[in-house]
């Protein structure tokens, strides 16, 4: 990739793209990753609005799977998922196994 | 209409601060600034300190940030927030704005407690329209976890290090809440990630107040505090739980705990986890164990009574 | 129309920026530039400006607001002096490196310790290398002027620099000279409605400001910003043209006097010019051919247009009303480094004078002369950097 020269940059250092970290991937971060069990969800969202990376998706309100290009596998949503009768809906798995 | 502070609902509003930033795995920070944002229905213009999450979210020509976003320099986030707000107010006076926009600013403990305490200040005094979000984990993490007036009693940090002359931080936190609140602004209040709703409403009510707001709010940093990635969450929950971070809120001079713990728990259940703290649980450190917990004790009955003041 | 009047330099600048009437205006006092901001407050509590006042808690906080305001997207002012300028500078370069095209006088004065409150160049000097245009002023007249045009230059849509306008503590901030105002709707009209750039508050294009940046780029940021540099010579000059058709008063980078033949010169900034133009006529008077070189930008140094002025006399001294300890004076080191690429060139000596307020009087100005006629008749220079008058 070429980089850029001081020609190509904008003026005072600004950053004209609100957001545009999303084209920046975290999830080689990750050592562990977590994995949905769907049948032991209850759809609380805790992991949703606990997780630090917004790397679980929700569409109309419904819980999707994991954002795996941004989750950084810390395993908060695995401790705080309250799961369905004991069983959790958020196990972390090592990564590479 | 705002959107109504449950999860489903709130699941449907865009994430203003994105994914692609850079805070460790685990941090505290993003949570609390999520949060904020995800309770705020006005558009909003947002100033940073420099620390961790300054330098996290917006880093070499990528910004997690959706929102007009302003860091400057460390110790002035009140300030540079100050002037965006001015011109906001000056530009209405003039005609050359019609939209309402609210003003929030960033700072972690060293850029509140410590450097910017005379920025914050002075903002506060002026009367700006603005909040300041302080998010506290007790030390200057990004440049390494040294301590700041805002680490706790005992807490070993790389500038107050736990030795044998000196079991780690000998000083009691500075209590800045109660600063802010002696500045008789309208309102301050402290929160925890952990309770979210507790938060959300607190974020709400101060947009809803004009002038100076103060929120304080509880920000686990596993990398300072030695603990796991994934306790953030169940840390701040039991900082609240020990009323180590009481949940409360002064409101034009009245205050009121929006949290009681049922069952008050012992300090130590804060502190055991903590890497930061394990030296305190050798025999000859013991006293500084009593003594947080007096402390601890201490404030919480100076609350409770200063809550029955009305 | 102008209007004559009797007033101090601070009054003219203060009422150069009412005629502006900025959107947000930083204050906070410092002697000699208090009296400038509180004349400007007064403004605003009289509903003469429509400007909102920041009323801050100190100088860093008045830098850190006005970068706020003008990254928000309008017209910002702020003044200072000394202290106030020192406690600044970490956020003079954000402004610059920022591109915010914040105007702000100078009134110079000494640094502490031991504490002074008196004019010399040692705070604006300091200042030198944060990216700021320089502007600086002999009189309340070229203050006032200089605050005018000021605007034009920062806010020109290829510059987008802040401007520090210089003027000297209480010589020429307390002093009242007669001075010559333009009409309201004239600056109003020469100044023009202020064109945003990138401005924070425009919510439908959300925009970061102060990212961190890394090596990679770094380096290509600064060489942009040394580059934006490198235009400001000539608009400065077209906006001189310009302000001359309105008022009739000539501005160039710098002013010369009598130095077109002369075989000595002096090179001096700010007040002491007056001084040294009096002795100038006393000299050739007496057949000297001395003249002066008084700079008016300073950053950017116009180097080579300094040389060919300066490069066909025999010798020349350039005052400092600064000292690099260690160094020489900052203003001599500009010329040598000027000179340096000059064909012909003079030999150069160094004086420090008027350090803390210590008054520049016609006698130091003759005292120079006289050394600078042995300089050129080929006596040697004893020692390059000399303090004028200080007593043993």
């Amino acid at each position: 990739m070429k980089q850029k020269g001081w020609k190509d940059l904008a003026p005072g250092s600004v950053i004209l793209e609100g957001g545009n970290a999303v084209n920046f991937k975290t999830g080689s971060w990750r050592a562990f990753r977590p994995v949905w069990i769907e049948e032991n969800c209850i759809q609380c969202l805790f992991c949703w609005i606990y997780c630090p990376d917004m790397a679980v998706k929700v569409k109309d309100s419904k819980r999707n799977e994991f954002d795996y290009d941004f989750c950084k596998g810390c395993g908060i949503c695995a401790l705080e998922c309250p799961g369905k009768k004991g069983k959790k809906a958020i196990e972390m798995i090592e990564e590479g196994k | 209409m705002a959107t109504g502070l449950k999860l489903k609902e709130l699941s449907k509003k865009e994430d203003l601060f994105t994914h692609g930033h850079r805070m460790c795995s685990g941090c505290g920070a993003p949570i609390v600034v999520k949060m904020i944002l995800l309770a705020t229905d006005y558009p909003v213009v947002a100033s940073n300190a420099t620390g961790c999450l300054e330098v996290s979210s917006c880093i070499a020509e990528y910004t997690a940030w959706k929102i007009p976003w302003i860091h400057t320099a460390f110790e002035n986030a009140a300030a540079t927030i100050s002037g965006v707000e001015t011109m906001y107010r000056s530009l209405k006076k003039r005609g050359k704005m019609d939209k309402d926009i609210k003003f929030i600013s960033f700072g972690g403990d060293g850029g509140t407690y410590d450097i910017g305490l005379q920025s914050l200040s002075g903002a506060m005094e002026r009367g700006h329209d603005m909040i300041y979000v302080c998010y506290d984990n007790g030390a200057y993490m990004n440049t390494g976890i040294q301590r700041s007036s805002a680490t706790p009693l005992g807490a070993d940090t790389t500038t107050c290090p736990a030795g044998i002359a000196i079991p780690g931080k000998i000083r009691p936190r500075k209590n800045l809440t109660k600063i802010m609140a002696a500045h008789n602004i309208p309102y301050v209040a402290q929160a925890s990630p952990s309770n979210w709703m507790d938060l959300m409403k607190k974020v709400r009510k101060a947009h809803e107040i004009t002038g100076p707001k103060f929120i304080n709010i509880l920000s686990p940093c596993n990398r300072g505090w030695r603990s796991k990635t994934n306790d953030a969450i169940s840390l701040s929950k039991i900082g609240v739980n020990t009323c180590y971070w009481p949940l409360y809120e002064i409101e034009n001079g009245v205050t009121k705990i929006t949290f009681k713990p049922k069952e008050k728990k012992p300090v130590v259940d804060f502190l055991k986890p903590q890497g930061r703290f394990k030296h305190l649980f050798a025999p000859e450190n013991e006293w500084l164990l009593t003594k947080m917990q007096e402390e601890v004790d201490t404030e919480w009955e100076k609350l409770l009574k200063e809550e029955q003041c009305v | 129309m102008t209007q004559v009047v009797a007033v101090t330099g601070n009054e003219a600048v203060a009422n150069a920026l009412r005629q502006i009437n900025p959107d947000v205006c930083g204050i906070y006092p410092i002697t000699p530039q208090t009296d400038m901001m509180q004349r400007f407050a007064s403004y605003v509590s009289d509903g003469k400006v429509d400007t909102e006042a920041i009323l801050v808690e100190s100088e860093h906080s008045s830098m850190s607001a006005c970068i706020g305001a003008a990254a928000a997207g309008g017209r910002v002012v702020t003044a200072t002096s000394s202290q106030g300028l020192a406690l600044m500078w970490e956020m003079l370069h954000i402004a610059s490196g920022d591109r915010l095209p914040i105007i702000m006088p100078v009134v110079n004065r000494a640094l502490s310790a031991p504490l002074n409150i008196h004019g010399d160049h040692s705070d604006a000097m300091g200042a030198r290398d944060t990216g700021w245009i320089q502007l600086w002023s002999e009189n309340g007249q070229e203050a006032y002027d200089n605050t005018i045009q000021a605007f034009r230059i920062g806010e020109h849509m290829d510059i987008r620099l802040p401007v520090m306008i210089c003027l000297d503590g209480f010589i020429i901030s307390h002093s009242i000279e007669r001075i010559e105002y333009l009409e309201d709707a004239e600056v109003q009209n020469f100044v023009g409605p202020y064109k945003n750039f990138l401005p924070l508050l425009d919510l439908d294009k959300p925009k970061s400001y102060g990212p961190l940046i890394l090596p990679d780029l770094y380096h290509e940021y600064k060489k942009a910003q040394h580059e934006v540099m490198a235009k400001v010579t000539d608009v400065v000059l077209d906006v001189a043209k310009d302000f001359e058709k309105m008022s009739g008063r000539s501005y160039g980078l710098f002013e010369t006097y009598k130095l077109d033949d002369a075989d000595i010169a002096i090179v001096i900034l700010n007040s002491a010019a007056g001084t040294t133009k009096d002795v100038i006529d006393e000299f050739r008077a007496k057949g000297v051919k001395a003249g002066l070189l008084k700079p008016r930008l300073f950053r950017p140094f116009p180097y080579r247009k300094i040389a060919d002025a300066l490069q066909h006399t025999k010798a020349v001294c350039v005052m400092d009303r600064a000292d690099s300890f260690g160094g020489y004076g900052p203003l001599f080191m500009e010329i040598v480094s000027a000179l340096y690429h000059a064909k012909d060139k003079p030999l150069l000596m160094n004086k420090i004078y008027g350090l803390g307020g210590r008054d520049y009087l016609p006698e130091h100005a003759e005292t120079v002369f006289s050394e600078l006629i042995e300089l050129a008749n080929g006596s040697p220079l004893k020692n390059v950097k000399e303090y004028l008058g200080a007593r043993e």
